[in-house]
């Protein structure tokens, strides 16, 4: 048996074309995702009518594989007579994915709002949105950040399913590189390779964010370096 | 008593990163002796306590206990530890195990004793210290005055031939505290060798062959329990001057 | 085309594939947990060179997806000669993913067993393996068995992967199904409502056992009862 990733190679740009849809569809998911899961956690601990929805849909979502929701996405609702492009119920099908696990995350965040901190803001005469904001979600966001940065990188890898409704992402134009060049497992090694190498670019990127999100966190860093 | 010393720390030297907490420590104690540390906190007893059972490795200077030289690269571990006991503060019972199997742990797995024999010797050791009925129970069963007493058992079933004890009744309030301090007379009454870290002046002053004050990592005054109503230094004398006030209130 | 419809034969088909997605999520749980504890323990060794390797190991296969890793061994491998049936690539692949997840998972756990327990350990002269498996261990797996339940709904979910390799679990199952009777909504509907009956207890399970902050004592609470407890 022989190696040959020279073939492989030279099909980099459809790989790295590959690499950058699944970069797009991670980001939208991410951010679409990450605002519906904190709407849905805030309405979790709100409870009511509309907590009672957000929980059934948490729980639909966390219960079920990405693969059958993708399904139910694409083939059932072209059944019914919606027509959706692949990109866009990838895009659908990773956001509304991620934000049932974002929610479940957040509201964790949320609980753990020491209590008084709410009533501290409302003597300071903080209007709603700026308890909401201040007191309540970045806190929160602050606590769960190591959790939600893992989701959404388990999220960009979860993305590859999404090439069995032909979403031209990396792991779709891998499968096209290996039905070309006839070389399956050079593909594939080269495949898993890009997925860790994105993983931790994603990673990194969080980071770095969190640099950008938490200032007191790199006060307090810097004081302990 | 014999000459030779079964602990013996010559000029140890220890820093936790930039702070020295054992500045040229020294002292000895001989078989069946009973030695107390004291002073204040910070003051790098408990650190002392911790390096005779090589718990802390030392920078520089030696150890040597029951002929084992901690700093020797070859230093039979286990064999250091099948010779040392120690309890601890926090008493640090198995919470998985009942009393009865964390006293017989040790022996069946490292001595290799029977089960019998070590259910024996959990029976004997547990009577000693007055828990002869909670051998079954689990440690959450028991207040923190009977957990320590099964802590010291547990020590005791391995029948080493010395036994550290590091502030043991810190953790526990007045009248729990008095039992175990009886459990540690008996110890000492029965010729077993000894090394406290406490904070019990009057006990200390009563079970002492020699008391190690410290200060500032160093040993600042040492002898036997006389040295107390004596003080040569002034930090011993506003040592034993504000503990005398903390006993009065 | 002809259309079939929906009926006992189907329905007993896609019960068919669910048997499948158990036994393949047995499967995955059980050598993905033995090679898992392995794993945790390398992360835990005396060696460095054992620990830094074991993490390389959970960063490239946490950083793979599973699908990958089916496409890897399935298509990958007969390119070298090799040919993997659908039920060994798949379980393989489980098995690997889970391995890595696990282990991080029990690391956590077996450090998280508190510092004066392993010290307790050491001071009675017990092994470096005795202290492992008499003392830290035991310990430990109490605390890894509500993340470890929470995982396994993970695990359950990623088998419904093994279709793209071809392999007849439940998500196959109802892609077959569904090209004969063509009622895409109510298949695939029908597929989610099964995984979610055998995920949802244990996702159940998970929060009841994560809430439950108990204590050490093994025996039912008939029998502690009987022991006097003392009040300090």
């Amino acid at each position: 048996m022989s190696f040959d990733f020279s073939s492989v190679f030279d099909q980099w740009p459809l790989f790295l074309h590959g690499a950058l849809l699944t970069l797009e569809l991670s980001v939208v998911a991410t951010v679409a995702g990450f605002v519906i899961g904190t709407a849905c956690a805030l309405a979790l601990r709100a409870g009511g009518v509309l907590g009672g929805i957000c929980q059934v849909y948490v729980e639909a979502i966390r219960n079920t594989p990405l693969l059958v929701q993708i399904f139910l996405m694409y083939f059932g609702l072209a059944s019914l007579g919606f027509h959706l492009s692949a990109f866009v119920v990838a895009s659908l099908s990773l956001t509304v994915n991620v934000g049932a696990y974002t929610a479940e995350i957040m509201r964790a965040g949320l609980e753990a709002t020491p209590a008084g901190q709410i009533e501290a803001g409302e003597c300071l005469g903080l209007s709603h949105v700026q308890i909401y904001r201040h007191v309540l979600l970045l806190p929160a966001m602050e606590r769960v950040y190591p959790s939600l940065a893992s989701q959404f990188v388990l999220l960009m890898l979860a993305s590859s399913v999404t090439s069995q409704i032909s979403a031209e992402e990396l792991t779709a134009a891998a499968n096209y590189v290996q039905s070309a060049t006839f070389r399956p497992f050079e593909t594939f090694i080269l495949l898993a390779a890009l997925y860790v190498a994105l993983s931790l670019v994603m990673r990194l990127g969080f980071a770095a964010l969190a640099f950008v999100l938490f200032p007191r966190r790199r006060r307090l860093r810097m004081a302990t370096a | 008593m014999s000459d030779t010393p079964i602990i013996e720390l010559r000029d140890v030297q220890k820093s936790f990163g930039t702070l020295k907490v054992l500045d040229g420590v020294s002292f000895a104690v001989a078989r069946g002796q009973v030695a107390v540390l004291i002073g204040r906190s910070g003051s790098g007893k408990s650190t002392a306590l911790r390096c005779i059972d090589r718990l802390e490795r030392i920078d520089a200077g030696e150890i040597t206990v029951c002929g084992h030289r901690l700093a020797d690269p070859k230093l039979e571990l286990r064999a250091l530890r099948q010779d040392v006991g120690i309890v601890f503060q926090s008493y640090n019972l198995f919470p998985h195990l009942t009393v009865e199997q964390n006293v017989t742990l040790a022996p069946m797995a490292v001595k290799r004793v029977p089960r019998a024999e070590a259910r024996a010797t959990a029976r004997d050791v547990l009577a000693r210290v007055g828990l002869a009925d909670k051998a079954a129970a689990y440690p959450e069963q028991l207040s923190g005055g009977q957990q320590q007493r099964a802590a010291i058992a547990r020590s005791l079933a391995m029948q080493p031939k010395v036994m550290l004890f590091d502030e043991v009744t810190s953790a526990l309030d007045p009248e729990l505290t008095a039992e175990v301090l009886r459990v540690l007379e008996q110890l000492a009454a029965s010729g077993m060798t000894m090394v406290l870290v406490t904070h019990e002046m009057g006990f200390a002053r009563r079970i002492a062959d020699l008391l190690v004050f410290m200060h500032g990592g160093k040993v600042r005054e040492m002898g036997p329990a006389g040295i107390l109503s004596d003080p040569q230094t002034i930090e011993l004398r506003q040592f034993v001057s504000h503990e005398l006030a903390h006993a009065g209130q | 085309m002809t259309l079939v419809p929906l009926g006992p034969n189907q329905i007993a088909f896609l019960l068919h594939g669910a048997v499948w997605t158990v036994v393949l999520s047995l499967i995955a749980c059980l050598g993905g947990g033995a090679l898992g504890m392995v794993v945790a323990l390398c992360r835990v060794a005396p060696l460095r060179a054992v620990r830094a390797a074991a993490a390389v190991y959970i960063q490239a296969v946490q950083g793979t997806p599973p699908l990958v890793a089916m496409f890897l061994l399935y298509f990958g491998l007969p390119g070298l000669g090799l040919n993997v049936p659908s039920l060994l690539a798949a379980s393989l692949a489980l098995i690997v993913n889970v391995s890595a997840f696990l282990g991080e998972i029990w690391r956590g756990c077996i450090e998280s067993v508190p510092r004066p327990q392993w010290e307790a350990a050491e001071c009675l002269a017990l092994s470096r393996t005795q202290r492992m498996l008499r003392v830290i261990l035991p310990q430990a797996v109490r605390i890894a068995i509500p993340p470890t339940v929470g995982f396994s709904v993970q695990v359950i979910k990623n088998t419904s992967l093994a279709s793209v390799v071809g392999f007849v679990e439940l998500a196959r199952a109802g892609q077959i199904v569904n090209n004969s009777v063509f009622q895409p909504f109510l298949i695939y509907l029908l597929i989610a409502a099964i995984y979610f009956a055998m995920c949802f207890p244990l996702s159940w399970l998970n929060r009841v056992l994560e809430r439950r902050t108990g204590g050490w004592r093994r025996r039912p609470a008939a029998l502690t009862a009987a022991i006097p407890v003392v009040s300090a």
